[in-house]
């Protein structure tokens, strides 16, 4: 028996909430960040199960330039949350209130 | 056989999906993640995507999950005491309801538009070589964009990461 799409779709969906909910209720950044993860992976599950049922290779491709994109986000990111722990000691995102109006 | 395979790889990344926002430690979060991303490549097999399995193991599970365990090994954080923003609980009734009007939405749309049967798959699906072919043939040009974006990652990390600059 094959899996149908909506399965693949739910799933997708489901971590793509979770993903939401973390970056909503954390303060530790770097488990915003880790959330923000989560996201990208579901959105990637979403392109490889249309990709599979459509026949179409184009799924498959934009997965790699998300994941670049992934890749360059969190690089940068990190650095961010480097240079932000050497200045403040902390990476609390309720401590980091300074261009807050 | 195939529905078993991906009913048990969706259990285990939706279990530990939820895991990785409810760890009081950045570590714990880290790993979990890394098992989400596991479970997604197992799902990757049975889509017949061969080679964006591959890609998500050495990738995701093992480069960027490296870089999240060396960052957080090096910012050495203590256990979290206050896991959630805002005790109060308001911020996180307001993100449950509007995660769960959101879940509802996409399980509505899905429900519209997740009925479509499998096509027939055309020989060298989701091969490297296939996949290869694409991306130095149609997709050349976002390809190298890709390579200009990783250079500027790769730039901006090393200044920012880099620290006292100005002096």
């Amino acid at each position: 028996m094959h899996v149908p799409l909506w399965a693949y779709l739910g799933l997708s969906a489901f971590l793509f909430v979770v993903g939401v909910i973390g970056v909503a209720t954390r303060r530790n950044a770097l488990i915003i960040f880790m959330s923000i993860e989560l996201m990208l992976n579901a959105v990637n599950l979403s392109f490889v199960a249309f990709s599979r049922f459509h026949n179409s290779m184009e799924g498959q491709i934009f997965v790699f330039f998300v994941m670049a994109v992934a890749t360059a986000e969190v690089a940068v990111g990190l650095a961010i949350i480097l240079a932000i722990h050497r200045n403040r000691e902390t990476v609390d995102v309720a401590e980091l209130n300074l261009l807050k109006w | 056989m195939e529905i078993v395979i991906f009913a048990g790889m969706a259990v285990v990344a939706a279990a530990s999906g939820v895991l990785v926002i409810a760890q009081r430690h950045a570590v714990y979060s880290a790993l979990f993640l890394i098992i989400t991303m596991g479970a997604l490549a197992g799902i990757y097999v049975t889509l017949a995507a061969h080679f964006v399995w591959a890609v998500q193991i050495l990738v995701y599970a093992g480069a960027i999950m490296v870089l999240f365990v060396f960052v957080i090994m090096l910012l050495n954080l203590p256990r979290e005491e206050v896991r959630w923003a805002a005790f109060d609980a308001r911020r996180i009734r307001v993100a449950a309801i509007l995660g769960a009007g959101l879940l509802g939405e996409l399980i509505l749309m899905l429900i519209h538009g997740g009925a479509h049967g499998a096509a027939e798959l055309s020989p060298g699906f989701g091969t490297t070589e296939v996949v290869g072919r694409l991306l130095f043939t149609q997709y050349l040009f976002p390809f190298e964009v890709t390579s200009i974006i990783l250079l500027v990652a790769i730039v901006g990390a090393m200044v920012l990461a880099k620290g006292h600059y100005g002096k």
